[in-house]
């Protein structure tokens, strides 16, 4: 969990010298989102989108030595920004941290208007999402030990 | 703002005094002065309006109709002057044509459910249009499903205008009502409903019209249009929420069926059956919104007040002034570029997702509407997702939109960068 909360940690510091302007907020998050990689053509299918209103996300998830990775990609520059603080804080963190951690860092910058009652994005979904498939990989690995031991 | 005076419209309007009427363009939002783009979705209330609503909670509230009491007097005279007002509003030959609904969307399926559950048979058919809002489209979708009628859409041109030469062939002795918006939402296009009707008539067929963009902005007769009914909402008219009007013709409303069963709509009611009220009342059961109809009569005032062709040539300036300055934007493209137009401006931007840039003006304060404008078919149509729209009133300016420009030439810039 430290690991996760560390991460967090730092982007509200980030935040803090914007001193709470969206202004200035949106355009971070714009820059973040131009520094997210280019998620293959191949992987932006039905089955990876996870559904706003108005923007769309895909989500990719992997499970090595006991972590879950992620790759994902938007195709609003906004949700690409959040999603790339997303990847920073969950991407190698241990399923059971992502599951059980307390996200807190979206409200402390300012962005809670992004997952809030407005359906515009995928950002809440895309959280939702994040923490089945680390909930999928942890059960999958329970009963895989199960059947081992 | 200074130059409104002398800009060439055929009247010039004194757009400060207007604006110091309504309390909440004067704020800050996101630390810039706010600037209100999305009227099309609902306009900002004048102090007279919100005054209105508070008088009537501190003095005069009572429930209506049935009470002997003065303060259910008092209540029930004003919200039947509302209604008579209304009535003066649209020119509908009587105030009882009048029915106090919450809104467009319910006087469309108020006829849906009342006319066409009532009226029409396996086999007719409705005709609707390519651009009709979901409200005017759902509510026919639901009857013809029920009843096993047809639905017809007229197609659209790509300027937004409807391809009316295929009229002919959709309208027909078949079609049995005709729904039709008369100014779009998302295009902004004005329809020439009054043509419609009179070729729907000569079929025999009733027409309907959706006149929620079109109220706050042009000249409503619904005798001279001859439409046998005619909604729109009072929000969009810098009114109250929660209050729309439905105009129908005095012999459709009485032949109808009642729309919801409780009280005031009932003569008499027993268990071997119940006797309903005249209209507009066996129209209107339970309490209605009282309160937001007494206040909905200063919006029609506060219209009346600057007349509607004035703020109708203030929004047209400034719709062209949008226009011309936004298209010098690269990948700027208006949706919609219909000849005659309300004063909505939908556009997309080559490469840029509409979301980014809503957020993005919202940022610099400025608030406009992004999406599907609730017109999933008409995006279709065009194979978009969405646009952005900017939607004006009588109290925008010519610098707000000469801001606005500024700020979309800036983002449009950072995006792409
Ligand atoms: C053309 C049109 N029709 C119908 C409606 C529905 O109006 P209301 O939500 O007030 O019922 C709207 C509102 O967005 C509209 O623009």
């Amino acid at each position: 969990m430290n690991g996760i909360n560390h991460i967090q940690d730092e982007i509200i510091e980030e935040f803090s010298m914007l001193e709470g302007d969206l202004d200035m907020s949106v355009e971070y998050l714009i820059e973040m989102g131009k520094k997210l990689p280019h998620l293959d053509e191949s992987l932006k299918v039905e089955d990876n989108i996870v559904k706003g209103c108005q923007s769309k996300v895909w989500l990719v998830a992997d499970f090595k030595d006991h972590k879950v990775h992620f790759v994902a990609d938007s195709n609003t520059m906004i949700t690409k920004g959040l999603v790339s603080m997303l990847m920073r804080v969950f991407s190698g963190q241990p399923a059971s941290d992502i599951l059980n951690c307390d996200l807190y860092f979206i409200e402390k910058i300012g962005m809670n208007r992004f997952i809030g009652t407005q359906r515009s994005n995928g950002f809440a979904a895309m959280i939702k999402q994040m923490r089945l498939y680390a909930l999928a990989f942890l059960s999958k690995e329970k009963a895989e030990n199960k059947e081992t031991s | 703002m200074g130059n409104l005076h002398t800009t060439g419209t055929k009247q010039a309007l004194d757009v400060e005094t207007i604006r110091s009427q309504f309390p909440i363009l004067h704020q800050q939002v996101n630390s810039r002065p706010l600037i209100y783009f999305d009227n099309a979705a609902s306009n900002q209330k004048p102090e007279l309006v919100i005054k209105a609503l508070e008088h009537y909670y501190h003095c005069d509230h009572a429930n209506i109709h049935r009470g002997v009491h003065t303060l259910a007097e008092r209540a029930t005279t004003a919200y039947e002057e509302t209604r008579k007002i209304t009535a003066d509003f649209i020119n509908a030959p009587e105030a009882e044509e009048v029915i106090f609904t919450k809104g467009t969307t319910e006087g469309i399926n108020l006829v849906a459910s009342a006319y066409g559950r009532a009226f029409l048979q396996e086999g007719d058919e409705v005709l609707i249009s390519n651009m009709e809002h979901h409200s005017n489209i759902v509510p026919w979708q639901l009857l013809c499903e029920e009843k096993g009628l047809i639905l017809k859409v007229l197609p659209l041109k790509d300027n937004g205008e409807i391809k009316w030469e295929v009229l002919d062939q959709l309208l027909t002795p078949k079609t049995k009502m005709v729904s039709l918006v008369h100014a779009s939402n998302t295009l902004g296009t004005i329809n020439p409903i009054k043509n419609v009707i009179r070729q729907a008539h000569d079929l025999g067929a009733l027409v309907m019209i959706d006149g929620a963009q079109a109220a706050a902005h042009l000249e409503i007769d619904v005798q001279d249009l001859d439409c046998d009914f005619y909604a729109f909402s009072s929000h969009k008219m810098y009114g109250p929420t929660g209050v729309g009007v439905l105009y129908g013709k005095r012999r459709l409303l009485e032949k109808m069926k009642p729309y919801q069963g409780g009280g005031e709509m009932i003569k008499e009611v027993s268990f071997e059956g119940t006797t309903f009220s005249d209209i507009p009342h066996k129209f209107e059961a339970g309490t209605p919104n009282i309160a937001d109809v007494v206040a909905f009569k200063q919006a029609i005032e506060f219209i009346e007040g600057i007349g509607k062709s004035s703020i109708a040539a203030h929004e047209d300036q400034l719709l062209k002034q949008a226009t011309e300055q936004w298209s010098k934007i690269p990948g700027f493209r208006a949706v919609g570029t219909a000849q005659q137009k309300v004063a909505v401006l939908s556009f997309v931007m080559e490469g840029i997702h509409h979301f980014d840039l809503g957020v993005m003006l919202d940022a610099k304060g400025i608030a406009v509407r992004t999406g599907h404008h609730c017109t999933q078919p008409l995006m279709e149509c065009y194979g978009i997702e969405g646009t952005v729209r900017a939607s004006f009133s009588a109290y925008n300016t010519e610098e707000e939109v000469d801001i606005m420009s500024g700020h979309l030439k800036d983002i449009t810039n950072k995006l792409r960068s």
